[in-house]
């Protein structure tokens, strides 16, 4: 089901947590709303489910104006953060409460066979009579989001799913979710302060700052072209250097760095480290290696530059250098934008 | 807490002396303040033999002030169970104004003297108070009769269920009920069958402390009540009377039933606490995510 918020405003006492987001998202597609703590992600969420009013404007589901739907009638399936399962249920008793409770009546036959199913589906066939305190976290997830589809959600929401979850539990579930959801074609709408996660998992970004969409696109295109220097920070790793330019040539050092477009004055280069690399000579930034640090992909050197930026650069594990030793900073791919 | 090893100094406040001079002020205070007491209740109850306390407990004024007792605890005792359940739920799951000042006044009848209660109650439907001459002329009868009692039980013990419940139903937060809206669940099945399940060892407790304290009630009920022997005389009015019959076999007996009433409501709430219930919540709740941080790191080994 297509999903569209018109306009939609939400205000918390004084605090205005969303400002007038539009957005619509596909029937199918698996979106994912990301954004710093406060940007109003999971507000959004809340009103598509239904758990809270919008203060202004209109949530359509397909060509339904589901704004003032109450959450319990506008079958949605929504999982929560802490998954919210039922301590006192078992984990078939937890997927088959939907069932039970929803108002088209079925069977226990029907509904014992669609609990086995969906248990099937998340992989937990074995622990049907257990309790969520007695399953892991991982498993609790999956009990979770079994829970949301026994109903036939129009749209599936996701608050925070892998937050509680340790790195390598996340990244298996990260792309088993993205499995089901190609094996069911559910509309998906999750929410996540984790960039990786959301590149990683959704067909397409919305980045969210202060209550307002900065940018929305696929993974690529925010990627590659990061709309304004909150989208280029908040993605990932960078590195900020203020600079001025003239003549649509921003210089840091000897580098020069073409700003088309930028009338002559400030402006901040932005420099992700892995688009770095470090010379002994040659035209770049001259710097001052202060320390090196180790990853498995490769070195990381912290450097001071003659002008007083500390800056990061990645680098390939064969670089020989050491703390203390000079050399220059070159620039393989920049991106200017105006200072402030 | 192990004695301290031979040869090293005690820790802060492990001396031996100060331990034994410690410990022995708290026993010996317990045995003086809670122990002799009620080992007198029972030696005097029966101190003339079981056929006069048998006696003691038959006599019809007896009997009728047990039977008032039981009445005012089954009127009071739900009408508090059902207005602590719904203060709770008002005060932890939805936002309104004055949220915070609701949740101050149900504790004021835990800082305010009983008699205070009762006294107020004369003013409010007394002859010569509020209610009073309409309340005459309608012929309702509520002070010096059962009315007057239980509405004044229920004044000193309304705060009973609710701060048992306010402090679970906040940790709990409001997802549970969340989701199961979402799934489609109505307000009551909501509530039926994922709130009370879940707060049902507190709800219990709150029930039996709340009844413990409706059935001991004396100071509110003995200005509402009249006092008046086999009429509207509960249980704790009733051995003050006896005793001041000089009675005393007769008080103790019936002192006695209040005492087993004690004696039950502690074993009802030692067992609920083992459910996680009251003072011992604490403990699971912070057991849980040590064993939830296990099971998590189990499933990344296997």
């Amino acid at each position: 089901m297509k999903i569209r918020l018109d306009n939609v405003v939400k205000t918390f006492e004084t605090f205005r947590a969303v400002h007038g987001v539009s957005l619509e998202i596909e029937s199918g597609e698996l979106v994912a709303l990301l954004g710093p703590s406060g940007s109003g992600k999971t507000t959004i969420l809340r009103m598509v489910a239904g758990l809270e009013y919008a203060d202004a404007g209109h949530i359509y589901f397909g060509e339904e104006d589901a704004t003032d739907i109450p959450v319990r009638d506008r079958g949605v399936g929504f999982v929560f953060q802490h998954y919210a399962l039922f301590p006192h249920m078992t984990v078939a008793e937890n997927i088959a409460f939907g069932m039970k409770v929803s108002k088209t009546r079925r069977d226990k036959a029907t509904i014992d066979a669609r609990v086995a199913d969906l248990l099937r589906l998340v992989q937990l066939d074995g622990l049907a009579e257990r309790f969520p305190g007695q399953i892991s976290g991982g498993q609790r997830q999956r009990v979770a989001l079994a829970r949301a589809l026994a109903v036939d959600p129009k749209v599936l929401l996701l608050d925070e799913p892998f937050g509680a979850l340790d790195a390598n539990v996340r990244r298996d579930l990260r792309r088993w979710l993205r499995e089901i959801h190609q094996e069911l074609g559910i509309t998906t709408l999750f929410v996540t302060h984790d960039q990786e996660e959301a590149l990683d998992l959704a067909d397409r970004v919305v980045i969210l700052d202060k209550g307002q969409i900065v940018q929305q696109g696929t993974p690529e295109e925010v990627c590659r072209n990061p709309a304004s220097a909150f989208v280029m920070n908040f993605l990932g790793d960078t590195n900020r250097i203020s600079a001025a330019v003239s003549d649509g040539v921003a210089r840091l050092g000897e580098a020069e760095i073409p700003a088309p477009g930028f009338a002559d004055g400030p402006v901040e280069i932005f420099l992700r480290p892995s688009d770095l690399g470090w010379s002994s000579s040659g035209a770049g930034i001259p710097a001052t290696v202060a320390r090196v640090i180790d990853r498995p992909a490769g070195r990381r050197i912290l450097a001071m530059t003659a002008t007083g930026d500390a800056v990061e650069l990645d680098v390939a594990p064969e670089t020989r250098v050491n703390a203390r030793e000079q050399g220059v900073i070159t620039i393989e791919r920049a991106r200017v934008y105006a200072a402030g | 807490m192990s004695a301290p090893v031979k040869g090293r100094p005690p820790r802060v406040g492990d001396a031996p002396a100060f331990r034994r001079a410690l410990i022995g002020v708290v026993l010996t205070l317990v045995a003086i303040v809670i122990i002799a007491p009620l080992v007198i209740i029972g030696y005097q109850a029966f101190s003339q033999g079981l056929k006069v306390y048998a006696e003691a407990i038959a006599h019809p004024d007896t009997l009728h002030a047990i039977g008032l007792t039981v009445i005012t605890a089954l009127i009071a005792v739900p009408i508090n169970t059902a207005f602590g359940v719904a203060a709770a739920w008002a005060i932890t799951k939805f936002d309104f104004w004055g949220r915070r000042f609701l949740l101050v006044v149900i504790e004021i009848p835990f800082s305010i003297s009983p008699i205070v209660a009762g006294v107020a109650y004369l003013f409010v439907y007394g002859l010569q108070g509020l209610f009073g001459p309409a309340l005459e002329s309608a012929d309702i009868k509520i002070l010096f009769a059962l009315p007057g009692i239980v509405l004044a039980s229920m004044f000193v013990t309304a705060p009973f269920v609710a701060r048992e419940l306010i402090p679970l139903m906040q940790a709990q937060g409001r997802d549970l009920e969340e989701a199961a809206t979402s799934l489609g669940a109505s307000g009551w099945r909501t509530f039926f069958f994922v709130t009370l399940p879940n707060i049902r060892w507190a709800l219990l407790y709150g029930v039996v402390l709340c009844n413990a304290r409706v059935m001991g009630e004396f100071g509110a009920v003995s200005v509402v009540s009249g006092n008046i022997r086999g009429q509207t005389n509960t249980l704790p009015l009733h051995i003050e009377l006896l005793y001041h019959d000089y009675q005393t076999s007769g008080a103790f007996a019936a002192a006695s039933i209040l005492a087993l009433l004690a004696v039950v409501t502690l074993v009802a709430k030692v067992l609920l606490e083992r459910h996680g219930a009251g003072r011992a919540r604490r403990r699971p709740a912070l057991a849980a995510p040590v064993a939830a941080a296990k099971t998590a790191s189990a499933e990344v080994s296997s």
